[in-house]
């Protein structure tokens, strides 16, 4: 006899997992409770931007007849995902939220995509973003808003908001999203989802569209840390069709992970507490860092004086790389064409005029002039420069500690609408995770608890040494044992 | 830092991107704002210190330059808005 579907959308991916290994459940069950889940409340949060219901069926079938002779190929054998649409799906349509890829149907999977099918997940969908990863809200997704589970006047964050609304709502037991400033991590302590953004060159960004492309990095966000971390490992390591993919051995992430926080040393930079925070978020963080010390961690007094200045530096960069990037929506191969009747030039611009949104028109004009004649050596490169100062603060912390910990972001998940009408307003969001992209350093964000005044999640941030994806998450399982599960939304 | 109206229209020329008046109207303002924000970069005293070029330490190693399979023909074209055999087409350049 099995559980009824309401109950099997409430398991973790580690829990749904072990009872698809027990055989309690089929794969099956847990696809048709995923998608009975999707259609009961994604009219409501705006999650999904399309299901894939016949390919997860025949996905789920397939896992059933494997687990049936004893071969489940990996944890995530039978397990349904959704991906946010920035990863290329064969056969699948993907928009990256933008009107200039409506229709498109990518000829290959991303890596990534192909490694996580390879390990048996079942993926039933793809995900609301922001338009071409541009946006802190979800605001900007071309096709419609995206709701924050615990109330659904706000934002889920951005940019992978469906990525996390959709663990956070219990429609899937795990997603991928990408993080190019803090677009994982947001998102993740916005919905109270675990999120990690793994260090520069971990993941393989092969068939993910490109934004900025010397921060851009794929991670997992789940409900527990222990699901993240099996995600990242089906995920992790060397890719040859990704010239940035880095050779360095993946380490086990699941095999330290109860090791508890005792010993840790645990940098708090004086400069992300020094006020400017919302009085419940500092007071979540303030008690995370709190629990630490009675679990055994010792706190370090670190500075990162440089990383006052991510913001302005990474709104030089991103937006340089962007413009570069997506120069090649033009109407010439894929995607939308208009205008064709008034020549090639007219055709370039329209086609930009028509597809674009408002914030990857922004972003594309703000990096051309950064890049533009005159103006490379005082933007772009003084920004790449300042880069490494950033980095720099970091290594030097690391001398004195083994996690840098603090705020996700200055507030909880604000209101849709909210800051729309002022771009620097909602840039200021990322404050926070911005740095660990300049420094090519693994992030994570973990739930701290609730802030009190509005009830919405608060998530602390976690960035570790280069490659140490394994200790940041074993600081954050300590955490997350000590204060236990965040009560799930009423969605 | 105030980017004019011409300005605008000339990032936007380099940038292949047609604007309608009010975007530029609004495109001025923002991009001046968010421009006047960047501008503390110049406080800093950056002089002897290298460009992050490449955020992987590690450095980029070189596949081996061998043949393997790649999209066929008829994949590539598949999202063509136009095309004819296995040519993509465009309107014409020259006249």
């Amino acid at each position: 006899m099995s559980a009824p579907s309401t109950e099997l959308t409430t398991l973790s991916l580690a829990d749904a997992s072990a009872l698809l290994a027990g055989r309690g459940a089929s794969s099956r069950e847990l696809v048709a409770a995923a998608l009975d889940r999707i259609a009961a409340t994604d009219g409501r949060i705006g999650a999904f931007l399309r299901t894939t219901p016949e390919r997860a069926r025949a996905a789920a079938e397939a896992a059933d007849a494997r687990a049936a002779k004893g071969a489940r190929r990996s944890p995530l054998d039978g397990v349904p995902i959704a991906l946010k649409d920035i990863f290329l799906t064969k056969g699948v349509e993907t928009t990256c939220a933008s009107r200039i890829l409506e229709g498109f149907v990518p000829p290959y999977d991303a890596t990534v995509v192909e490694r996580l099918e390879q390990a048996g997940a079942v993926v039933v969908g793809k995900l609301n973003m922001d338009e071409f990863a541009m946006g802190s809200s979800n605001e900007n997704s071309a096709f419609k808003p995206c709701h924050n589970p615990y109330d659904l006047a706000r934002t889920p964050g951005g940019s992978s908001g469906g990525s996390a609304a959709a663990v956070a709502a219990r429609q899937v037991y795990g997603t991928l999203g990408t993080d190019t400033g803090g677009s994982i991590r947001l998102p993740a302590a916005f919905c109270g989802a675990v999120g990690v953004k793994p260090t520069y060159g971990r993941v393989s960004r092969y068939g993910v569209i490109a934004f900025a492309s010397s921060l851009d990095q794929v991670g997992p966000l789940g409900r527990t840390v222990r699901d993240a971390a099996l995600l990242l490992q089906a995920i992790a390591g060397h890719d040859p069709r990704d010239l940035t993919s880095s050779t360095r051995p993946v380490d086990d992430y699941l095999a330290g992970l109860e090791g508890g926080a005792r010993g840790l040393r645990i940098g708090v930079p004086r400069e992300w507490l020094a006020g400017g925070l919302a009085p419940g978020v500092e007071r979540a963080v303030r008690e995370a860092l709190a629990r630490y010390e009675r679990l055994g961690a010792t706190l370090v007094d670190v500075s990162l004086p440089h990383s006052r200045y991510g913001i302005a530096a990474y709104y030089l960069i991103a937006p340089a790389e962007a413009s570069s990037n997506l120069a090649r929506y033009d109407g010439v191969r894929f995607g939308l064409r208009a205008g064709e009747a008034r020549g090639l030039k007219e055709m370039y611009s329209e086609t930009r005029e028509r597809g674009f949104g408002a914030e990857p028109k922004r972003r594309i004009m703000l990096g051309t002039y950064a890049l533009s004649a005159g103006y490379y050596d005082a933007y772009y490169l003084r920004a790449q420069k300042v880069r490494t100062l950033v980095r720099r603060d970091f290594d030097e912390a690391f001398r004195a500690c083994d996690v840098v910990a603090g705020p996700v972001a200055p507030t909880v998940a604000f209101r849709l609408g909210e800051k729309t009408a002022d771009p620097l307003q909602m840039y200021l969001a990322d404050v926070f995770t911005i740095t660990a992209n300049l420094a090519a350093l693994p992030g994570l964000s973990v739930p701290c608890g609730l802030e009190r005044e509005s009830g919405m999640p608060v998530g602390l941030q976690l960035v570790g040494r280069p490659f140490d994806e394994a200790t940041l998450l074993r600081a954050a399982r300590a955490l997350e044992r000590e204060a236990g599960p965040l009560p799930a939304p009423e969605v | 830092m105030a980017l004019t109206l011409d300005e605008v229209r000339r990032i936007a020329a380099l940038a292949r991107l047609r604007l309608s008046p009010e975007e530029e109207q609004t495109f001025a303002g923002q991009l001046s704002a968010i421009l006047d924000h960047v501008a503390q970069l110049s406080e800093l005293d950056v002089s002897g210190v290298e460009p992050m070029t490449h955020a992987l330490a590690e450095g980029v190693p070189l596949r081996a330059d061998e043949v393997r399979p790649g999209l066929l023909p008829d994949e590539a074209l598949a999202n063509a808005p136009a095309r004819e055999d296995t040519f993509f087409v465009v309107p014409r350049i020259i006249e």
